[in-house]
């Protein structure tokens, strides 16, 4: 009689790396939703571009590495990080920055540093920064939300600009980009920003038309969705609560402060936390394992470093949204993080 | 501030760090009574089945034993003895697939019962409690009581200890899933565990005594409170069901919120932890006076058609467990058996293995049940396992450290903290077998330790001895000086003192008296020296003589060297017509012609040079039989030349050495290179020696 010899435990949760990571892509449908619903069908588009390139670049990468395609592909990460990139971009980015984003999410931020699980940073934002440092026009060419433009646009339309940069009726993006006035309507972030150079103060930026109850429109609820993906994945164990809430808090502090300091030249926390990528950020990107902290003091630190750049970045550095940079710079110090912040083993003195 | 106790009374308790929440499937096995089984065919008594020495073998093969009489013996403190668990034949003792994971064979007692299932006179320690504690501890010991929650260390070691116990904590948790063994007893056998107690605690004497039991068996803590109503001090705790709330640590911590310290036991911290099991045991050896023969061990799993507890006799090998279990082997696509829970047991490498004192379950799952792990995928650094880490440990990292075979980093990560539950296996996404990566892991800590240990001791040794020897050169030379010093010192001493004068008097009487002996001695003692030396002087003259005229003047020679030089032109002679006889063969076998030449030149030189006088072998001597020495060695140098050209080398410049004058050294070596290198040296060395041997012709024609 021959008996299969395994080592212990015998017993293992249903839980695999391609659940999880499908579970994550689920939590991320109502803020998908929501962008879908604000600023049309393009980031539909960015999504199937960015997961086609993605899964391409990934199976021929371990093509060539002679590993088993098939198996990595199933546990759905790289189709997690084409989502997160998506995402982020602009609804209507030309289809190659898109396609070159997420070749080099997979190709250079993943694969090249040993795949899954092997990367320092997090692929979709280092895809992320590397377009915005490369196409920061491109990149920042948000349209208003949809209720406030003046020429709307539909699902073809959205293909054709994606693909051709006109759309059906031969408008480009930037006519479409202008709003009633004639002027360019940028983000809730870009246009705060802007006008605060400008001279304007907060409350002046904040009486434009793509402002509401101080948040921009539609950001406002894109955010809300997220964070109600987000909770689902605490609430389902996915993530934990250290990283989303240190960040979280983080923002509010750090914006909080800045903002009573001087509330003319600074935002609100309350505009800062439903602003831009906070939410999709503090749940979903921050929260990547393989590039976040492991040790749960190492997670607060890590969260609430990412929270503060946020804003510091936001309020002085040159670009309009800071996620990507604050998570790729906090990423970079994960290592130094996770070596001191071990926690004390059971039966040990604490470390000193 | 409440105190610990009042804490614990309301079922306040701590809670310890991760844990996992595995599904239960307690009431597969737990909803009927512990059966009874039949006898085994056979029985396999492992003799050590506890953590320490094992006992001295009371019985042979061919014996007839009792049930529960005691097969081994020792003195050993860490010994405790095991039984015959039925009445019977021991029909071997030889090794015998054990119950570990390694499945090793270890040396058992194999028993075929009698069936009569008869009993040794069994004595009960009457009112042990007006007995001397050691007297109820060695009753303990004797029964071959050891810990029966899984670690089976010896309970009576256990149970006197040398400080003091502030709680005693009965450990009725069985966290494992599947499991209902102790919960089977419990519920089953209360009164009896109490009564275990309360011998603990007459030897230990604790404040107060803990008696924990997860609460997902109402039906045992509802047996034990009754059990426990009549003494207030036994409090009995429902803790949380949360895996591995049953860990020693874990329950310690849940109970006190004490920690074990590092690398000492719960007594540091006032506490001393029993299993349920050990307690019936205990009760059992005092009470009844019956060692400890069986246990309860669980069978559960799908593949079982009748799941349940079953009262197992320790030996009793596994798949007579089965076959009482219906157990349905087609269930299983790969066929698998685990001893223990599906957590922390081990596959059995055979259905052969017999229970032990710490078996408590034979689990046979589906496959549906218990899904076999997929392949390894990469870990994503999730930390999953560290938020399941009973001992906050960050497994993960110690998983990359191990897998790197960074040793010493893994052990910075304390991997020896690791109690190997397996929760962080459990949950890992990505399927990574980690407690298997922490055991590698540990077993090459060990092993490297333990070289280290020898390789140190080694180096010790050594410097030990270097600096004996140091040591030793430095007295011997301390000793030398010291000598040379007190010669030097003597000497000036007698050059200076007057005792100078008493020397040189002794000397001159010394002197005085030598002379007077040489000359007593000279008239015979001067007459033998003369002679010798006259012989002497002959001797070397005739030697002067023979090898002046040799060379120079052969006229002058005596009788004696005239039959000398003459047997030397005779072997010259035949010497030539060797030469010339093997003249036909040297084209084909130059080595046997310089073999020949070479004894040629031999007998030459001995002709030439040699004195007379000298002793030859009688052979060399006389030429007849010389003539046929040498065609003898001719012949057998020819016969070697050409095996040596045909086998070896068609190279015609290879020859022996003249000075091995054999070429069988040649043919000895067989090495390519060894051979290009000996040809080299034969040919420079051929080369010389045809100069020799030229010269030794040319001498020769002279002579002739």
């Amino acid at each position: 009689m021959s008996l299969r010899i395994a080592s212990s435990p015998h017993q293992h949760s249903k839980r695999n790396t391609g659940s999880l990571m499908r579970l994550v892509c689920y939590c991320t449908l109502p803020g998908f939703a929501a962008q879908l619903w604000f600023f049309g069908w393009g980031t539909l588009f960015q999504f199937i571009i960015a997961v086609a390139v993605a899964l391409g670049t990934e199976a021929a990468i371990l093509e060539l590495r002679k590993k088993d395609f098939e198996k990595a592909l199933s546990d759905c990460s790289a189709l997690l990080t084409a989502l997160l990139l998506a995402l982020c971009l602009p609804p209507l980015t030309p289809w190659w920055i898109t396609a070159l984003g997420a070749f080099f999410a997979i190709g250079i931020a993943k694969q090249l540093y040993g795949g899954l699980g092997h990367n320092l940073f997090n692929p979709a934002m280092v895809a992320y920064v590397i377009l915005l440092v490369s196409f920061p026009v491109a990149m920042t060419s948000w349209l208003p939300p949809q209720q406030l433009m003046q020429q709307g646009y539909g699902l073809l339309d959205s293909l054709s600009l994606i693909f051709t940069g006109y759309s059906n009726e031969g408008y480009s993006l930037n006519q479409l980009r202008s709003g009633a006035d004639g002027f360019t309507m940028a983000t809730p972030l870009d246009s705060v920003k802007t006008d605060i150079d400008l001279g304007l103060t907060v409350e002046e930026a904040m009486a434009k038309p793509q402002f509401h109850e101080g948040t921009g429109v539609g950001w406002f609820w894109i955010n809300l969705a997220y964070l109600a993906g987000g909770l689902v994945l605490l609430k389902a164990k996915v993530i934990n609560w250290h990283i989303p809430l240190s960040m979280l808090l983080a923002v509010s502090v750090t914006a909080g402060f800045l903002h009573l300091m001087s509330p003319d030249l600074y935002a609100s926390p309350w505009f800062h936390l439903f602003s831009g990528g906070t939410m999709l950020g503090a749940f979903f990107i921050a929260t990547d394992p393989v590039s976040a902290s492991t040790t749960n003091l190492g997670r607060l630190i890590f969260g609430a470093s990412i929270g503060f750049w946020v804003v510091i970045i936001r309020t002085y550095g040159g670009y309009p949204d800071a996620v990507a940079f604050a998570v790729v710079l906090m990423n970079m110090s994960v290592p130094l993080i996770d070596y001191y912040t071990r926690p004390r083993t059971y039966g040990h003195k604490a470390r000193r | 501030m409440q105190s610990l106790i009042e804490k614990i009374r309301q079922g306040k308790f701590s809670d310890f760090p991760g844990g996992v929440h595995p599904p239960q499937r307690k009431t597969l096995s737990n909803q009927t009574p512990i059966a009874k089984l039949p006898l085994p065919q056979r029985l396999y008594v492992t003799i050590k089945q506890h953590i320490g020495v094992e006992g001295h073998l009371e019985v042979r093969p061919g014996d007839m034993v009792l049930k529960g009489q005691p097969l081994t013996k020792s003195m050993n403190p860490f010994a405790v003895p095991v039984h015959a668990p039925t009445s019977g034949e021991v029909t071997t003792i030889a090794p015998h697939v054990s119950a570990h994971p390694s499945g090793l064979a270890e040396m058992t007692i194999e028993i075929r019962p009698d069936g009569k299932d008869e009993w040794i006179a069994l004595a009960p320690l009457q009112d042990y409690q007006n007995q001397p504690k050691l007297k109820v501890i060695e009753r303990i010991c004797h029964a071959g009581i050891s810990g029966m929650g899984g670690a089976g260390f010896p309970t009576h070691i256990k149970v006197s200890p040398k400080k003091n116990v502030e709680f005693l904590v009965v450990n009725g948790v069985e966290c494992e899933p599947y499991i209902s063994s102790d919960d089977r007893l419990m519920r089953e056998h209360a009164w009896q565990i109490r009564q275990g107690i309360d011998v603990i605690t007459h030897l230990l004497n604790p404040k107060h005594v803990l008696i924990a039991i997860e609460d997902n068996k109402p039906e045992a803590l509802h047996a034990m409170q009754v059990a426990c109503q009549e003494n207030p001090d036994y409090v009995v705790c429902s803790i949380p069901t949360k895996y591995p709330a049953g860990g020693e640590k874990q329950l310690i911590q849940v109970l006190t919120g004490r920690e074990v310290p590092n690398g000492g036991l719960p007594i540091d911290v006032g506490i001393m932890m029993q299993n349920v099991g050990t307690c019936f045991a205990i009760a059992d050896a005092i009470f009844t006076g019956k060692p400890l023969i069986q246990r309860v061990v669980t069978l559960s799993g799908e593949c079982f058609d009748k799941p349940g507890n079953v009262w197992a006799l320790l030996g009793t090998p596994v798949s007579h467990l089965l076959q009482q279990g219906q157990y349905q082997p087609k269930r299983q696509r790969s066929r698998q058996l685990i001893m223990g829970g599906p957590m922390m047991g081990f596959n059995l490498v055979s259905d052969q293995v017999p229970v032990v004192k710490i078996t408590n379950c034979i689990l046979a799952p589906t496959e549906r049940e218990m899904v076999q792990a997929d392949e390894e995928q990469p870990c994503i650094r999730c930390s999953a396992c560290a938020d399941a880490c009973p001992a906050s440990l960050l497994p993960q990292q110690i998983f990359w450290h191990a897998k790197a075979k960074e040793l010493d980093k893994a052990g910075e990560y304390n991997l020896f903290d690791c109690i190997e539950c397996g929760a962080c296996a459990y949950v890992c996404p990505s399927q990574i077998p980690l407690v298997h990566y922490y055991r590698v892991a540990k077993a090459e800590i060990r092993l490297q330790e333990e070289e280290k240990h020898q390789a140190d001791k080694a180096r010790e040794r050594f410097e030990a001895r270097k600096l004996r020897l140091e040591q030793e050169k430095a007295e011997r030379e301390e000793k030398h000086r010291q000598a040379a010093e007190a010669r030097r010192k003597a000497l000036e001493q007698q050059e200076s003192t007057t005792g100078n004068k008493v020397s040189a008097a002794v000397a001159r009487a010394k002197a005085r008296q030598q002379t007077q002996a040489a000359k007593e001695e000279t008239p015979a003692s001067d007459k033998v020296a003369a002679a010798v030396a006259r012989a002497k002087a002959r001797k070397a003259r005739q030697e002067q003589e023979s090898t002046s005229r040799d060379k120079v003047e052969p006229g002058e020679e005596s009788k004696q060297d005239k039959v000398a030089s003459a047997i030397a032109r005779a072997k010259a002679k035949k010497a030539k017509q060797e030469n010339a006889s093997t003249a036909p063969d040297q084209a084909e076998s130059p080595t046997g012609e310089q073999q020949t030449k070479a004894s040629a030149g031999l007998n030459q030189t001995r002709e030439s040079g040699a004195e007379p006088s000298e002793k030859q072998p009688a052979g060399d001597m006389a030429p007849s039989k010389d003539t046929k020495a040498a065609r003898v060695a001719a012949a057998v140098a020819r016969a070697k030349a050409r095996k040596a050209a045909a086998d070896q080398d068609k190279d015609q410049k290879l020859s022996p050495a003249p000075e091995s004058a054999s070429p069988t050294v040649a043919l000895e070596v067989d090495e390519e290179k060894k051979q290009r290198v000996a040809a080299a040296i034969a040919r420079a060395k051929a080369k010389k020696r045809v100069g020799v041997s030229s010269t030794d012709k040319q001498q020769d024609k002279s002579k002739s």
